[in-house]
């Protein structure tokens, strides 16, 4: 290793900070106006042109806040905690690709930080990271809402992540490998969302959870708890938070495109045209911000139209109805495959989409009939 | 090699610090997370000898899954702060005697092992085909143990739902 792989490496990580900390500000911009236009309000359009100096105005009003520390709280775990919950939503971001690759001076750049042939696994494990920081800071503040939010934010994030865990499973088996980059070179021809919905939407569905998002955003009900787990937290403490709610929002809706919707690839009818990432490299991350953005904007709509699920509803819902239904998805996804390959029949790459989203409609009927039926509390 | 040697000795410390700061904390909060940081070294040593699936998993399975339910009840059962037990007489004792035994073992293994046996397993690490490899391995020669392994792990979680539901019932 010579000296510029380390300084492309460094200049790589700074880039892909500052883009998600600057997507981190904008989000916050997007989801206001957003939900205003929605909810038949303007939103902030005061501070710059169309309010897009709006974020800037926030961050320095965050960071000149007076910082309290409650006098009975866990001091180390609490200054921790913030940071636990920051560093796995920026480390996430280094193995997704962004692009292909372009030459400068001589030098062929990837548009990626990390190339890893586990890089599907490392998503994994640092996701099951992330769940320290919100458990910790709903502990250390020693305070009762607190401790009840972190409680509810672990025991649904462990319960979501054996879904989230299994949609990955289905990715990998599609894409043949475990290396993002090649799930998303995979989907040159067809996009996995597309062969298999179900997984797709299992897959949203999950990660909205996983980021303790409306309509899954227990840990925060502030009618119950005031604030949940960061009820305690002022000033920068809050903010960085705040920061890594909106930079997970961000990197999920990047994995979820880069599993499911392509990746920074074209759609699959565009593959030989002038619009394909193979002629033209600047297009991919135009792509990937598209998707994502979309992806950004069904959050948001998600967020402005559903009441928040009940707690134990919460809980039926992810072991009840989304464990079994990715289990079956990936039995029809794998068997599809296989099938396929061993056979030498394309007819039964056909059959995964029919027969996952037959089981879908077979779960969904059966959540309504136990809705409909005199609930006691359990779908 | 010698920047791999400086941070396998860095690594080490802060293993064998994090194990006697699990250890010796009076805080069962403290404990799970000097545990989580083992782990978290643990893993690294198993990517600088150039295993990379697993040491991924032991971050999902140990640091992620195992260790935020051991928090879990530990701060559902508000048993952070140890009360101080009363120790039984001779457990002092056999633990002493059993933590001799071991280092003895270990002082033995070591100066009666030649230095070329300890070496990185020569398996196809570092690429996709290591982890075809053990999958293959782990689904046909190793099958039996597999399947043995997942249904006891069944087994064990409804013999978990089974208790809960009794006790339960007994209250009603």
């Amino acid at each position: 290793m010579d000296g510029t792989i380390w300084l492309e490496l460094v200049i790589k990580g700074f880039v892909l900070c500052f883009i998600l900390l600057t997507g981190f500000a904008y989000l916050t911009l997007y989801e206001r106006r957003a939900l205003a236009r929605m909810q038949v309000r303007v939103g902030p359009n005061r501070a710059g042109y169309q309010g897009l100096l709006q974020p800037i105005a926030d961050a320095v009003k965050l960071i000149f806040k007076e910082e309290l520390t409650p006098a009975k709280v866990y001091k180390v775990v609490f200054v921790l905690a913030p940071i636990l919950t920051v560093v796995p939503s920026l480390v996430l971001a280094a193995v997704i690709p962004l692009g292909t690759s372009f030459v400068l001076f001589g030098r062929t750049i990837t548009l990626y930080v990390a190339n890893l042939n586990v890089g599907v696994l490392y998503l994994t494990s640092i996701a099951s990271i992330a769940v320290y920081g919100i458990t910790l800071a709903g502990w250390s503040s020693n305070n009762k809402y607190a401790m009840l939010g972190g409680i509810r934010a672990s025991a649904q994030m462990i319960s979501y992540e054996l879904s989230l865990g299994l949609c990955f499973a289905i990715a990998i088996v599609m894409g043949n490998s475990m290396n993002l980059v090649d799930i998303v070179n995979m989907q040159k021809d067809m996009w996995f969302a597309v062969t298999q919905p179900v997984g797709a939407l299992i897959f949203l569905i999950v990660t909205l959870a996983e980021v303790n998002r409306a309509p899954f955003d227990m840990p925060e009900a502030e009618q119950e708890l005031t604030a949940g787990f960061h009820s305690e937290y002022s000033g920068m403490k809050f903010a960085l938070f705040f920061m890594a709610e909106y930079q997970k929002m961000i990197v999920i809706s990047m994995i979820a495109a880069t599993l499911f919707f392509g990746g920074y690839r074209e759609f699959w009818f565009l593959k030989d045209t002038f619009f394909s990432v193979d002629q033209n490299w600047f297009l991919g991350p135009i792509y990937l911000l598209l998707k994502v953005i979309v992806l950004l904007f069904f959050m948001i709509w998600i967020r402005a139209t559903w009441p928040r699920i009940r707690y134990d509803r919460l809980m039926a819902f992810g072991w009840k109805v989304l464990l079994p239904l990715s289990l079956v998805t990936v039995f029809i996804t794998a068997a599809g495959i296989l099938l396929a390959q061993e056979l030498n029949n394309q007819l039964f790459i056909y059959s995964i989409p029919v027969l996952s989203i037959i089981c879908a409609m077979v779960a969904v009927g059966l959540i309504y009939r136990g809705l409909r039926r005199k609930s006691d509390g359990r779908i | 090699m010698t920047s791999d040697l400086i941070v396998f000795l860095v690594l080490s410390l802060v293993a064998v610090a994090a194990a006697l700061g699990m250890v010796l904390s009076r805080n069962a909060v403290y404990s799970a997370l000097f545990l989580v940081l083992n782990f978290v070294t643990v893993a690294i040593f198993y990517l600088i000898l150039g295993a990379p699936f697993i040491a991924m998993s032991q971050i999902t399975v140990y640091a992620g899954a195992i260790m935020v339910l051991f928090l879990f009840v530990i701060m559902l059962l508000g048993a952070e702060s140890l009360a101080p037990s009363e120790v039984l007489p001779w457990q002092k004792w056999l633990a002493r005697g059993l933590a001799f035994a071991l280092i003895a073992e270990l002082i033995y293994l070591f100066w009666n092992t030649r230095p070329e046996i300890i070496t990185t397993p020569g398996l196809v690490v570092n690429s996709m085909d290591s982890l075809r490899a053990m999958a293959m391995s782990l689904f046909n020669d190793f099958l039996l143990p597999f399947e043995v392994t997942s249904i006891l792990l069944l087994v064990a979680m409804v013999g978990a739902i089974v208790l809960s539901k009794r006790e339960k019932a007994g209250q009603k």
